[in-house]
Formats: structure tokens, C-alpha cells, sequence
């Protein structure tokens, strides 16, 4: 695809057509809808909890483009609702989430933001961070020990995640096998309410990857492109069987951690003020537009099918029943079960 | 490894882990091995000796020294459609990988509404009487068995090793098969031949008797029955019960066999507060309070941390045949 001369410079498209652009544009959209929709339900006092991701909307818009469909894994953590999107969950799936209705994956027993599909090969996760990562390295062997060219596992999480120790033997456990696994790193700055500068002498994650004996890679996660091509290089390494690689996105995270925290309890509204000017939802708007990949009444029909399948998503998952309470003590093990067996 | 007859093999409980594993290695190529010196050591109880030869180091894979992604990346090979066997090399390492078992094995099924599964073994050596010292020691299953989700077998003969180790590699959910490390060599038995599996949660009555009721399991198991022998000599009768799987568990054995003898006592290595025989304790009172002529006995290890490397302090952790003849005639007599 050839780059776009307009009169405010080059579009360095990295090989994604105006559809694949727009399709990007449309998933961080939908994201922020959905975040909105779970905190106004968690006001209204209809749902218990909701997570926010904005300020990753690029960064997992973008990644997800990288992804593919019906063959690569996911193993994400629970700030990744554009990326689960943008791999094929719906807002229907999201909202069954957000609801806790039987319908729902996981049967309403996760958080929200706890998505698992084995359809669209989301790995089932808990909220104990990096424990997943440990399952990511697994199924990326699988891959490798079954010789399925062309597959490979990305798994994201937080800068905060990577002071865990499974992250760690994760990262060396799959470059010591060159593993087709791909480690994306989401940097927000914090971990709920912990600075970077607390977790981590040295805060440019990527420049661990040395340490591991595999390519590391840091990129702007507020430019959807720059994520795409830095995560697609990676995930085609791993998938012609070039091993592991570590990429780390820079982003913000614009909301308190959750509808529990309040972060004006360890940062101020100016601070989050002055990263809001950066914001990738309204950035990438302006850059679709002047380059004319997008107008103006383009955007504007694309905002009002986002806020209809919103609407539509949560009237349809509200309307539905909860779990039976008979079904906590279903999928404990295989079939009927008790601890005393007679 | 002997063979007797056409039908059965003489081995010890390394030689039947190991056929086991073999045999599941040979049978099923989704079958890998993952730990700590499994490889080219072939285990450090040489369990898996030459396996690395025969399989190849992608079936047979020498970890790194970090139990929690050991278990963790078994785990995902499990949720990826593989049948992993992962070893920690001593029960005492299992605690780093406390949460992969607990947070995650346990929970893959459950939380994930039956969408996703987790079978997998995960095998240890673990118990004392071998000059252990407070890591190389200890029992572990008091911290597992409170785990719905999780499966727990401890057998104490080769046979028994080895059907209930197929079974744990043929269950959906994850097993904990663990594996008493004094018994490894010291004990011998016969093994049938063939492909064969012992259900979970099944005892075994290794003695009848009919004046007490000893329900036990690992190296204990041959202990109590060695003891139960010794009394039986004054004419005291007593019920041995090997339990075998500690989650599930064999609640109609245990009350059959109390509700016949009328006394109860159980004798585990793992120490006393919170121990397996605190639940069964509770089960039997419960569900037999009236068939009882006397209060139930726990002979157990002691409230300590673990038993220490002198050879008095571990003699002073772990009870023997004698002290065990005693406490059965202690409760006849009641």
C-alpha cells in the first residue's frame, strides 16, 4: 500500500488499506462506548464493578489488527477490552460480561473484563497478574510441539505485571525454547495507584528483552500504526518460527483503576489533564480526516452504529436471566462431584 | 524388576512411577514431562532415566529452576489440548508454585464455565524418615485438600501406584500424585501387567478386623499394618484401611468399617492441626457419633514446623511401628 501524501506530511500506513484503517478507527470507538457504558451502569447502581481501559484504545485497536483470526492465541489481562474486541468478542459478549448473566463465557462467575472464548482462542484468566503468562509460554509450546507453522500466542499485560516473578520465568522460559510468543507490554504508568518510578529503576521495559536473549522493541501505544507494525513484526517472527518477542507500548491510563479506586487520592486532574491532550481516540480521528481516508459525516455515522450497537448490546444482555444458583456447583471437575465420595 | 509370573512384575514404587510414566509416554504422544532434572539426570530418584533417549527433550523437558511457571506452563499445555506430567522435584518446592495450583489449575474449569479444562498430573516426592531435613521433608497435602477443584492421590504400594497414576494421567482435572519417599525403594510388591487403572477415591481394606478401626495412607499405611500385626499376636483385632485418595475421599469404606469395630483411629505423618484426620474426625461424627464406644484418636506428627536434619529431632518428628502397637492397644482397652 502506498503512503499518502497530503499537506500535512506522510502517513506511514505499514501496509494497512483505508478499510483496515478505518476498522481500527471503529474498534477504538467501540471501546471507549463500552467503557462508558459499564461506569454509567456501575452510577446507575446496575452492575457492582467496572474497569476502564481508556487510553489503551489505540494501542489495543491497533495490536488486534495484528491478530489472526482462527489461529493465533490471545492471553490477555483484564484491561484489554479493545483488544478482545478487535480479535472478534462482541458488545453482546462484553455486555453478558458486565451484566454476570448466564449467558455469559464464564457463566456470570468472573469480574467483568475477564473474558475467555475458546471459539475465538481467549484464554480463560484470573485477576492474579502474570499467572497467565506461565499458560501463554504453555500453549505457545504446544504450538511448536504440534509444528503448526503459522501460529503463535500474544499475551499483553501491565507495566505493573512485569515485577512479578511469573513474568520473568515466562520471558525465559520461551526464549530458552524461541517459543512462537509474543510479549506486549501495555505501559500505563501505573499500577492502580503505584508510579512507574516505584516499580522499576529502570522504566524502559522493552530493554529487558536483551537480558532474555530475544528482540525487544519499544513503540508509541498512542499511534494505532506504530502498534500494528511493531506487533505484527513480532507475531510474523513467532510465527515463522523466528521465537519470542518483547514489545512494549507507551499509554496512559486516563481513568482510576476501577469503579472502586479514586485516583485523585495519589495524582491530580492536571496531571491527567495534561495527558488527555494526547488522547488517541481524538488524535487518530484528526489524522484519518486530513489525510481523507475519513470525513466529517463518515465519523459521524461511524460514532452514532457504535452508540446503537451499544445500546442494542446492553438491552439485550440486561433482559437476560441471571445464573441459577444451582449452578455453583456446576464445572467444578468433570460430571457430578462431591469430596466424600459413597 | 522381577518377573513372577506371566501375569505380574516385582517392582518397587520407583520402578512402578517409572513403568507408569513409560507406559504413558509410549502410548500417547500429547504425554510430556516437565521439571526440574528430568532429563539427562532422569529425575533425581532416576525416574525418568533414559527417558529423554527414548522420547526426545521436547517430550522430556529439563525446566529451569522456577517451579511456578513449571506447573504454569503445564497448565497452558494443558488448556492447549496436551497431557503434561509435571514434577516438582520435592514436595517441600511445591510452595512457589502455590497459586499456578490453587489460583489457577483448580480454578481453569470453573471459572471459565467448562469452556476451558486442565488435565494435568503434577507429581512429588514428599515425607520424612529419609534424613530430610526441614525441606526435603515435609508433607504437603493438608495445604491442598481444602481445594475444591483439585484431586489428591497418595498410595503406598506399587500396585496401587500404578493404576492410580494412570488414572490420574486419563483424569480431566488436575491430580496432585503424591508419592512417599521413604517407600521409593523400601517397598516391593507385585504388579499386574498391563494397561490398568484404580478409580479416585477408592480405600482399600489392607486387613480386616473387628476392634478398631486405623485409617492411614503413605509410608504410615505399612507401619499401622505392621503394627496391626504385632497386636493381633495379644489377640487385639484390628481394621486396617489404606485410604489412597485423599480429595476425593472413601467416606463408605471408613463407615463400614467404623460402624463394624466401633473405634476410630487415624495416623497420618502430616502434623495433627488441620491435618486429613481432622476432616475425617468430623465425617465419622457427623455421620457415626452413635456407633462409637470411644473417642476418636489422632496419631499424627507433631505441631512443628518440620522435622529437623539430627537424627533425634527427625526420630522425634516421625512415630514408628511400636508407638503405634501402643496407641492400638491404648483404644482397645478404652
Amino acid at each position: 500500500m502506498a503512503s499518502t501524501n497530503t499537506a500535512t506530511g506522510t502517513l506511514e500506513r505499514h501496509g494497512l488499506s483505508d478499510e483496515q484503517l478505518r476498522a481500527i478507527f471503529r474498534n477504538m470507538l467501540l471501546q471507549r462506548q463500552l467503557d462508558n457504558r459499564g461506569f454509567q451502569l456501575n452510577r446507575q447502581g446496575k452492575v457492582p464493578f467496572a474497569l476502564g481501559s481508556e487510553g489503551h484504545e489505540a494501542l489495543q485497536s491497533g495490536a488486534a489488527m495484528a491478530f489472526n483470526r482462527g489461529r493465533d492465541i490471545l492471553a490477555p489481562y483484564y484491561r484489554d477490552l479493545g483488544l478482545c474486541l478487535g480479535i472478534g468478542l462482541t458488545p453482546y459478549e462484553i455486555m453478558l460480561s458486565i451484566f454476570a448473566r448466564a449467558a455469559d463465557h464464564n457463566g456470570g462467575r468472573q469480574f467483568p473484563n475477564h473474558y475467555s472464548s475458546k471459539s475465538a482462542g481467549l484464554m480463560s484468566f484470573s485477576s492474579i497478574l502474570a499467572a497467565h503468562l506461565p499458560h501463554a509460554v504453555g500453549a505457545a509450546y504446544a504450538i511448536k510441539y504440534r509444528s503448526e507453522a503459522g501460529r503463535a500466542v500474544l499475551a499483553t499485560c501491565g507495566d505493573g505485571t512485569t515485577s512479578e516473578g511469573e513474568w520473568h520465568e515466562s520471558m525465559n522460559f520461551a526464549a530458552v525454547h524461541k517459543l512462537p510468543f509474543v510479549m506486549l507490554v501495555e505501559n500505563n504508568e501505573w499500577a492502580i495507584s503505584t508510579p512507574l518510578d516505584k516499580q522499576m529503576a529502570q522504566p524502559e521495559i522493552w530493554k529487558r528483552a536483551e537480558g532474555y536473549g530475544m528482540p525487544g522493541r519499544r513503540f508509541n501505544g498512542f499511534d494505532p500504526i506504530a502498534t500494528y507494525a511493531a506487533v505484527k513484526e513480532a507475531m510474523d517472527r513467532a510465527r515463522g518460527g523466528g521465537g519470542p518477542t518483547l514489545v512494549e507500548g507507551t499509554c496512559y491510563r486516563y481513568l482510576a483503576h476501577s469503579t472502586d479506586d479514586n485516583d485523585m487520592t495519589y495524582r491530580t486532574r492536571e496531571a491527567v489533564d495534561e495527558r488527555r491532550r494526547q488522547d488517541p481516540v481524538p488524535v487518530f480521528e484528526t489524522k484519518l480526516l486530513e489525510h481523507g481516508i475519513m470525513n466529517a459525516e463518515g465519523v459521524a455515522a461511524m460514532r452514532k452504529d457504535v452508540l446503537r450497537e451499544t445500546n442494542e448490546a446492553t438491552d439485550a444482555a440486561e433482559a437476560l436471566p441471571y445464573p441459577e444458583p444451582a449452578d455453583l456447583y456446576i464445572h467444578i471437575y468433570e460430571g457430578a462431584w462431591q469430596p466424600w465420595q459413597s | 524388576m522381577a518377573v513372577v509370573s506371566s501375569n505380574s512384575t516385582v517392582m518397587n514404587n520407583v520402578e512402578a512411577v517409572r513403568a507408569t510414566l513409560y507406559e504413558a509416554m509410549k502410548s500417547d504422544d500429547r504425554t510430556l514431562v516437565l521439571g526440574e532434572d528430568v532429563g539427562a539426570r532422569g529425575n533425581v530418584f532416576l525416574i525418568t532415566k533414559d527417558f529423554i533417549n527414548e522420547f526426545g527433550p521436547e517430550r522430556v523437558i529439563d525446566t529451569p529452576i522456577a517451579e511456578a511457571s513449571i506447573v504454569g506452563i503445564a497448565i497452558g499445555m494443558a488448556m492447549e489440548g496436551l497431557r503434561p506430567i509435571a514434577e516438582i522435584q520435592f514436595a517441600d518446592f511445591i510452595y512457589p508454585s502455590f497459586n499456578q495450583i490453587v489460583g489457577e489449575a483448580a480454578k481453569t474449569r470453573y471459572r471459565s464455565n467448562g469452556e476451558y479444562t486442565c488435565p494435568l498430573v503434577i507429581r512429588t516426592p514428599y515425607g520424612g524418615g529419609v534424613r530430610g531435613a526441614l525441606s526435603h521433608s515435609v508433607s504437603i497435602e493438608a495445604l491442598f485438600y481444602h481445594v475444591p477443584g483439585l484431586k489428591i492421590v497418595a498410595p503406598a504400594f506399587p500396585a496401587d501406584v500404578k493404576g492410580l497414576l494412570n488414572a490420574s494421567i486419563d483424569d480431566p482435572d488436575p491430580v496432585l500424585f503424591l508419592e512417599h519417599k521413604k517407600t521409593y525403594r523400601l517397598i516391593k510388591g507385585e504388579v499386574p501387567n498391563g494397561h490398568y487403572t484404580i478409580p479416585l477415591g477408592k480405600a482399600n481394606v489392607l486387613k480386616e478386623g473387628d476392634q478398631l478401626t486405623v485409617v492411614s495412607y503413605g509410608l504410615y499405611v505399612h507401619w499401622a499394618l505392621e503394627a496391626a500385626r504385632t497386636v493381633e499376636r495379644d489377640g487385639i483385632s484390628v481394621e486396617v484401611i489404606d485410604l489412597r485418595s485423599i480429595r476425593p475421599m472413601d467416606k463408605t469404606t471408613i463407615l463400614n468399617s467404623v460402624e463394624k469395630t466401633r473405634k476410630l483411629m487415624i495416623i497420618h505423618e502430616d502434623n495433627k492441626f488441620g491435618g486429613i484426620g481432622a476432616e475425617i474426625s468430623a465425617m465419622v461424627a457427623e455421620e457415626a457419633l452413635f456407633h462409637l464406644d470411644a473417642p476418636i484418636r489422632r496419631l499424627c506428627g507433631p505441631d512443628v514446623p518440620a522435622m529437623g536434619y539430627a537424627l533425634p529431632l527427625e526420630e522425634a518428628f516421625m512415630s514408628s511401628p511400636s508407638e503405634m502397637a501402643e496407641a492400638m492397644r491404648e483404644m482397645v482397652t478404652f
